[in-house]
């Protein structure tokens, strides 16, 4: 790796992200089949479903961790087996366990992502205090994360995960453990990523907080794509219609 | 019947057959003196320690074609071969003993070929264990094991031969006389046969295996 | 940013936690120095250790803890899936196969550097005969068990019995590194050391080292690409 990383990366075409007929199975169990789906930059996609629907595998093939056993997965026209290595410096994750050391400060460990995705120096220091300052932990920045709460881990996990700003993000329930303001300040940073082009997929189970930010709803159910009806009041009760009132 | 399957028919007959005369062919060799009858286990158990190290080496470059190309053949033949390195290799360090107690007086001698033959059959042990007990995704981590398993023969074979030497050197086969060396090749290429037979029924089952495995997946889809 | 430097840092980040927490120095040394009690209860008749007995003591105590250590060092790599996280980053596989074994490589020096002396101490092994051919014997030997344990440990992470399967899978496949440190270090404390035979296996030392990481890093990818 080179220091052209940062522009190797930023040639990547993040216009257009999209899966296309993917299957993915894990020994008899199918996680998802035959999913298509496609988002474009400066929008936010919701995944909503229940349990074991197969979301968190969703993401895990478009952060390039996972690979399909069918079908391909896009970022403009290429997948990333053609773009290597350079394209996960412009991808941003947030998992549900929260790629975070816990016997790291929460500093020491946006430093060392940072690092990781060709950040230095200054650069680097004045994007950690930011984060932090977005994270609103600025005053802890030198706590050890394993003394963090839920909440507050939550937050800087969000900020490690777009700390080198990606053109793509991907959120796998970013709203757990958060209070009302982290909630409100988390809104107010996707409408930022959209702002600036990013695109952005979500899951989430909280149809009530993501129904105002997401600009297409995709609900999956056992692997399966399931339509959501477009009217009959809100997410929550169009989503109910069509997954199922069991669920 | 198709093509391959009448094949594997024809294979394991033939193989069977030759096994089932080679007590016949045996018995033609001259009397060994020191040995007595037990020198006849020989014309088993070398042939079957070859059959474990063509075990391993299919095993290993299978193993090496599945991680770098992930061919879904590859894979079967990597299991199928692994298995084979593991039955042909108790039934080396089981005949190797007999053959031990004899000539040493011991029932286990800590020689070279022996202790090489053990440690490879461990590898190969932990490649079936690895896949039987990984979970999903095994495969390609049994296969790292396959494959490191294979690269690891020559150094077993040099810092166990450093270690210590007392089994009949490598120079034994070929100079064995005619009388003996007939029966023993004949083994060889009996217990050759059944090594192709049984990796052939082998890998045709885990190839239904996956049909299997697809078809189900087409029905929940 | 090149591959050393990227697999530095992760070197470091590892160093830094384990300053921290010293969990893995703490637990690892005592477990080294409880084994050296056990082996003397097999090995010491009388007042005086069995011949040829300490070359053996000392390398199963660098085994055992060495294993103790790969397991629990990924084992916090698991614990937030922060593997997954480097895994994500654009820095180049071989990176993080490198930083993972360097960091491993320091903690087991660390750890020798208390064992070593114990077995000299406890058991009358004449450590100081040959000094520099028995700290290259446990530079390769360790190097050796490291880099098949690195790669194995780093991908049985992703499975359920990883505890129980990485020793088997493990010492039957470094078998030859640690056949050559204990049967180098045997000569060094024989009555009679033959030193010729002490090189002869830092030789092959050193090619099993070279062959098994450069194996290593080429299929560490393949093997964590999913």
């Amino acid at each position: 790796m080179t220091p052209a990383v940062d522009a190797a990366g930023g040639a990547c075409d993040f216009s257009v992200v999209g899966v296309d007929r993917v299957s993915k199975h894990y020994g008899r169990r199918r996680a998802l089949a035959r999913v298509s789906l496609t988002c474009h930059a400066g929008t936010i996609t919701g995944l909503f479903g229940p349990n074991g629907a197969g979301k968190s595998t969703l993401l895990g093939l478009l952060s390039t961790l996972l690979k399909a056993d069918e079908g391909r997965v896009c970022y403009g026209t290429r997948t990333a087996g053609e773009w290597g290595d350079p394209l996960r410096a412009r991808v941003g994750v947030l998992g549900h366990d929260l790629y975070l050391y816990g016997d790291l400060t929460a500093r020491e460990n946006l430093r060392f992502f940072g690092r990781l995705y060709g950040l230095e120096g200054a650069a680097l220091e004045a994007r950690i205090e930011t984060a932090l300052a977005g994270a609103a932990l600025s005053a802890r920045g030198d706590d050890r994360v394993s003394g963090f709460s839920r909440g507050m881990r939550q937050r800087l996990a969000v900020e490690r995960a777009l700390l080198h700003h990606p053109r793509l993000v991907l959120f796998d329930e970013p709203f757990t453990g958060l209070d009302d303001a982290s909630v409100r300040r988390l809104a107010a940073r996707l409408a930022d990523l959209k702002q600036q082009g990013t695109v952005v997929v979500m899951s989430t189970h909280d149809l009530d907080i993501a129904e105002d930010m997401v600009d297409s709803a995709v609900c999956l159910r056992n692997g399966r794509i399931v339509e959501i009806p477009a009217e009959g009041g809100s997410l929550r009760e169009r989503y109910r219609a069509a997954v199922g009132a069991g669920e | 019947m198709k093509l391959g399957d009448r094949l594997i028919v024809v294979l394991l007959a033939v193989s069977g057959l030759m096994l089932t005369a080679s007590p016949y062919v045996i018995d033609t060799a001259p009397y060994e003196a020191t040995m007595g009858l037990v020198q006849r286990i020989f014309y088993y158990h070398f042939p079957m320690a070859m059959t474990m190290m063509l075990s391993a080496i299919v095993c290993g470059a299978a193993s090496a074609w599945f991680l770098f190309r992930r061919s879904e053949r590859a894979d079967h033949i990597a299991v199928a071969a692994a298995e084979m390195a593991v039955v042909f290799g108790v039934l080396t360090l089981i005949t190797g003993p007999l053959w031990a107690r004899k000539s040493w007086g011991v029932w286990w001698v800590w020689d070279a070929r022996i202790t090489s033959t053990f440690i490879m059959w461990l590898v190969f042990g932990s490649y079936l264990l690895l896949r039987r007990f990984g979970g999903a995704g095994s495969e390609v981590l049994a296969a790292a094991v396959g494959f490191f398993g294979m690269v690891l023969v020559p150094f077993i074979y040099y810092s166990v031969n450093l270690w210590k030497t007392l089994h009949p050197s490598n120079s034994v086969v070929p100079s064995l006389p005619t009388s003996m060396g007939i029966p023993l090749y004949y083994c060889w290429a009996a217990f050759t046969l059944l090594f192709v037979a049984l990796m052939s029924v082998r890998i045709r089952l885990e190839r239904s295996r996956g049909w299997l495995e697809r078809a189900y997946r087409a029905v929940e889809d | 940013m090149g591959v050393l430097k990227a697999a530095w840092w992760i070197a470091r980040k590892d160093l830094a936690v384990e300053i921290r927490s010293r969990e893995l120095i703490y637990t690892a040394m005592f477990f080294a120095v409880a084994c050296l009690l056990i082996f003397a209860f097999a090995f010491v008749e009388g007042r005086t250790t069995i011949r040829n007995a300490p070359a053996g003591i000392l390398w199963i105590t660098i085994v055992f803890s060495g294993t103790l250590a790969l397991g629990r060092t990924f084992e916090r790599e698991r614990q937030a899936e922060t593997l997954r996280a480097l895994l994500m980053t654009p820095v180049e596989r071989p990176a993080i196969y490198l930083g993972k074994l360097l960091s491993l490589l320091i903690l087991l020096g660390s750890i020798q550097v208390v064992v070593v002396p114990l077995v000299g101490l406890l058991f009358g092994a004449p450590i100081l005969r040959a000094p520099f051919m028995l700290m290259g014997l446990l530079a390769l030997g360790t190097t050796g068990f490291a880099t098949v344990g690195t790669l194995f440990a780093a991908m049985l992470t992703r499975t359920s019995s990883r505890d129980v399967l990485l020793p088997v899978v493990l010492y039957p496949m470094s078998l030859p590194a640690l056949v050559g440190g204990m049967q180098g270090t045997l000569w060094i404390f024989a009555a009679e050391p033959n030193y010729e035979l002490v090189q002869t296996w830092l030789a092959m030392l050193v090619f099993f080292d070279a062959v098994f990481l450069t194996l290593a890093l080429w299929t560490f990818a393949p093997v964590m690409g999913e």
